[in-house]
């Protein structure tokens, strides 16, 4: 990825669509980086007495959000040359350009009551304009690094061209105990780490949660009922229902379709793990493969209109495409090793896996048609890939080996470049991303 | 943040009662899957030198057998293990069984839940092939959410890749 100053190139900005006319800053993410693009936050104004502690607040989270990415580098308060004493006073260009912040964000924060409303600006320092108009964003007091993240989005998203992934959440299986007792329950917390939440206790094993596509919903699997079987939580009451109620059987790794109405997932049966979908609303269930290998771990592409599955119908684990009515599969891995848990990536450009070769585990990605394969990781287990809402990132879990082995979530830009661990308060695995919130 | 208070309590509908084999997930093993009325009876087990007992049943006969690294096909010594559970079943009419399929943890998530359900079938197969009646038998597999043996070498792997024959009393015949 290259951090390219572009020349002399107009663009239009998702916002007004306002074209900027020189030089603009200008992240080109998929060019291969060079050097990350120098950034200063200074505190945001306060306003009004109450607003302080979020002015401050709120611009860390927001050039935490940006540095997080690895395409930002944020230069630190201790080199600002001026100060910024007003959201409206001119920007003392040179100030700025002497320290090589590329870009300066500029925000300042009221706070009233119950309602917090915070407004930024960003500037492209070294053209000496601003890019893009100022916006304001109102919430509660609580919701103030929801405001954050969404200031940090809309930089991320001016300066890059792509959709931001800051306001958004990860569910994910939170574990305790020792590795042949491990207690695992569902917790749900910001994309950053912050503001965890538990959703279920550990009296059952649970696995491998997904959010609907409006984030509104999760379906996870449990051994509440002492087999494996999937349910479906509400994720503001935090009521649970089971999806499936087949008597004899098995039903685990279940995703939403992208329009939330459909569930597809694996049923087992005598010991043989097909895939199905079932409309939620009737409870229709339709077999999408009917074969004596194992067919797991199906996602939709984005549009519906296909899956993209792991079967062994091959001798091993590889991955297939069908379309999302069943029926005739293609293969599209085709390396060496093992292939499984796809997922199609948001943008429907991509495929991303787990893939098992020479005793390592890799997370990778692969275009739709199979070639481009990239591995990103390499560890003795990574597994189970869940991207981003823009379809930049990708975060899994890696578990380290031995006795006392532990499970984390981490992310990984799909260069290959930004690994970096999300700190959980304990053990974990299995996240799954939700969309950009509303 | 708010923390949500205590969550959603699932209910169990486990229709067994005791599971009378307390090592099935390793050393001293409880377990944490047990909601109320499915307690392990660590004092049921009886005289293992009684060929009736479930300890002589888990110890003698052997409870489990193993598998090579992704495969669910039953070696010979895994047969005659099975045939002995078979006929130590049959003698023994009022014992229900669920039959565990687990996989070491080279595998993914998913893929080893399909792996051990495999297991635990070819298990319940050859047990109704020698006679134990269908109706006894369920399966479950745990995938590579309850290894027997935590180190992450073979030595380990070898005996977590196993389907577990536990003995339950109370509902069955």
């Amino acid at each position: 990825m290259t951090l390219l100053r572009t020349l002399a190139i107009a663009i239009a900005l998702g916002l007004g669509g306002l074209a900027v006319q020189a030089a603009p800053l200008r992240i080109v993410i998929d060019q291969g980086v060079i050097e990350p693009l120098p950034f200063a936050v200074p505190d945001f104004i306060a306003e009004n007495g109450g607003a302080a502690e979020y002015a401050r607040n709120i611009a860390r989270v927001v050039a935490a959000d940006l540095a997080g990415t690895g395409l930002f580098r944020e230069i630190g308060p201790e080199a600002f040359i001026s100060g910024v004493t007003s959201f409206d006073a001119p920007v003392a260009y040179n100030d700025w350009q002497a320290i090589n912040a590329q870009a300066l964000i500029t925000g300042a924060v009221q706070a009233s009551g119950d309602q917090i409303v915070v407004k930024f600006r960003v500037f492209d320092v070294f053209s000496g304009q601003q890019l893009g108009e100022g916006l304001q964003f109102a919430g509660t007091p609580q919701t103030w690094r929801r405001m954050a993240h969404k200031v940090a989005d809309a930089v991320y998203s001016r300066i890059t061209g792509e959709g931001g992934y800051f306001d958004s959440r990860v569910v994910y299986v939170a574990e305790s105990g020792p590795k042949n007792q491990r207690l695992k329950r569902l917790a749900v917390m910001d994309y950053d780490g912050a503001n965890i939440q538990y959703l279920t206790d550990s009296s059952s094993i649970v696995l491998a949660p997904r959010f609907s596509p409006n984030g509104d919903r999760v379906l996870f699997t449990s051994y509440a009922s002492g087999f494996p079987r999937i349910y479906v939580m509400d994720v503001g009451s935090l009521a649970v229902r089971a999806l499936d109620e087949q008597p004899g059987t098995m039903t685990f790794a279940p995703r939403f379709s992208p329009d939330g109405n459909t569930v597809v997932f694996s049923l087992e049966q005598g010991g043989n793990t097909d895939i199905y979908a079932m409309d939620i609303g009737s409870g229709r269930l339709q077999q999408l493969t009917n074969a004596p290998s194992i067919e797991t771990a199906p996602s939709y592409s984005p549009d519906g209109s296909q899956i993209v599955f792991e079967s062994d119908r091959s001798g091993t684990q590889q991955l297939y495409i069908m379309s999302a009515s069943g029926g005739e599969a293609r293969r599209i891995s085709n390396g060496a090793g093992r292939y499984g848990t796809p997922v199609w990536s948001p943008r429907g450009d991509l495929i991303a896996f787990t893939k098992q070769n020479e005793g390592r585990f890799h997370i990778g990605v692969m275009r739709v048609q199979g070639d481009e394969e990239r591995l990103l990781t390499a560890s003795f287990l990574d597994e189970g890939p869940t991207w981003a809402p823009n379809g930049r990132v990708i975060m899994f879990t890696r578990e380290t080996a031995g006795a006392g082995g532990q499970a984390g979530l981490y992310s990984v830009d799909i260069s290959g470049r930004n690994l970096r661990q999300i700190v959980t308060e304990g053990a974990a695995s299995d996240p799954a991303w939700s969309p950009l919130l509303p | 943040m708010t923390l949500l208070p205590k969550a959603i309590l699932l209910v169990a509908v486990l229709g067994l009662a005791a599971c009378n084999n307390p090592d099935r997930y390793g050393a001293g093993g409880v377990d944490p899957n047990a909601t109320a009325g499915a307690g392990i009876d660590t004092t049921g087990l009886g005289d293992p030198n009684n060929p009736n007992s479930v300890a002589y049943f888990n110890q003698t006969i052997g409870d489990r057998v193993l598998f090579a690294v992704d495969q669910s096909n039953l070696s010979d010594s895994a047969r005659n293990v099975l045939a002995g559970q078979a006929r130590w079943m049959t003698s023994n009419p009022d014992y229900a069984v669920i039959i565990e399929g687990h996989a070491d943890e080279q595998g993914t998530r998913e893929y080893n839940l399909a792996l051990g359900a495999r297991r635990a079938s070819a298990v319940q197969n050859y047990l109704i092939s020698q006679g134990v009646s269908a109706a006894r038998l369920r399966t479950v597999s745990y995938g590579k959410e309850r290894p027997l043996e935590v180190c992450s070498v073979e030595a380990c792997y070898s005996q977590n890749r196993r389907a577990v024959t536990v003995l339950s009393v109370g509902a069955g015949t």
